[in-house]
């Protein structure tokens, strides 16, 4: 209770960074996805830290909302994922560069 | 004063321990994340850092969302990554050092560095919307989280609320539809009544 807020922010900052750097250095599509996922979860941290320098319980309800977009995103995601590999049998970002074929 | 001020930090240290204890396992799975070759072993990285995270969510006393963190994230996201995972073989020609645009990585290091310390920078500068960046707001009182998380969703939110039962029916009709019609294009006959006319348009197109 007694950790002051910006301590949480700036771990927020650093987890959204490593996510942004593994979105932009990673090829395979699935740790690309797992990278959005720890972007997803620093703006739930400040949305909690927010909610609680603020007093208000809006920021939690928030981050509920985030966590089920989040499902909904990965389930349909995954699902093309799954997709594509059936029909060119990669996971690589770079080999995906067409949507056509 | 000593005494007051030896008081204070021995009441500081446990939450102190606590947020470091998360703050450690959330850059530790993060960096894991990003730098292990085989993406099973990236999830559970992954795995690692959401539990840091739920650890955050406890110590600002968010303890509905931490136990959602946990059921919704490593229970089930979580699974459904290393299933994916299992399904599409585990992928270890995915070379860190194979560079196909030139100095891409470099530059996105140089870009996410800059990024993060302005973030920190401004945040420090500006007091974002809450004042001075040490303010610790009025809480909830002991036990009461959930209850004001429910009366919250279910009054301020309630449209939202049901708008997040439409989508998640949509994105699971979705997700079934996107694995079926895939399945049926490799094994059924009905692809052939698809393919000429897309030649058809592409030969019109040209």
């Amino acid at each position: 209770m007694s950790i002051p807020g910006s301590w949480y922010l700036i771990l927020s900052a650093l987890l959204f960074g490593i996510g942004a750097l593994g979105l932009l250095i990673r090829r395979n599509v699935l740790i690309m996805f797992m990278c959005l996922e720890l972007m997803l979860n620093a703006a739930n941290l400040s949305f909690v830290t927010f909610s609680r320098m603020l007093g208000d319980i809006a920021g939690q309800s928030a981050v509920f909302f985030v966590l089920v977009v989040a499902a909904a995103e990965v389930v349909v995601g995954l699902g093309i994922v799954v997709a594509i590999f059936r029909r060119r049998s990669t996971a690589v970002a770079d080999d995906i560069s067409g949507m056509r074929d | 004063m000593t005494g007051l001020l030896l008081a204070t930090v021995a009441r500081t240290i446990p939450d102190t321990a606590v947020f470091i204890a998360g703050a450690l396992m959330i850059l530790a799975g993060g960096i894991g994340v990003i730098a292990c070759k085989n993406p099973v072993h990236s999830a559970l990285a992954m795995v690692l850092t959401l539990f840091g995270v739920a650890v955050e969510f406890i110590e600002q006393q968010a303890e509905f969302l931490a136990a959602v963190q946990i059921i919704v994230y490593a229970g089930a996201i979580v699974v459904l990554f290393l299933f994916v995972i299992m399904f599409l073989g585990v992928d270890q020609r995915d070379d860190i050092h194979d560079e196909p645009l030139v100095a891409q990585r470099p530059l996105a290091v140089l870009l996410v560095v800059i990024s993060v310390i302005s973030i920190i920078a401004l945040g420090f500068e500006a007091s974002w919307a809450v004042g001075p960046h040490h303010v610790t707001g009025k809480t909830f009182g002991p036990y009461q989280n959930v209850g004001e998380v429910g009366r919250s969703v279910f009054t301020t939110y309630l449209f939202a609320f049901e708008a997040t039962a439409a989508l998640l029916i949509i994105a699971v009709v979705g997700a079934v539809v996107l694995a079926r019609r895939s399945g049926a294009a490799t094994s059924d006959a009905a692809i052939p009544t698809s393919e000429p006319t897309a030649e058809t348009t592409e030969e019109v197109a040209s």
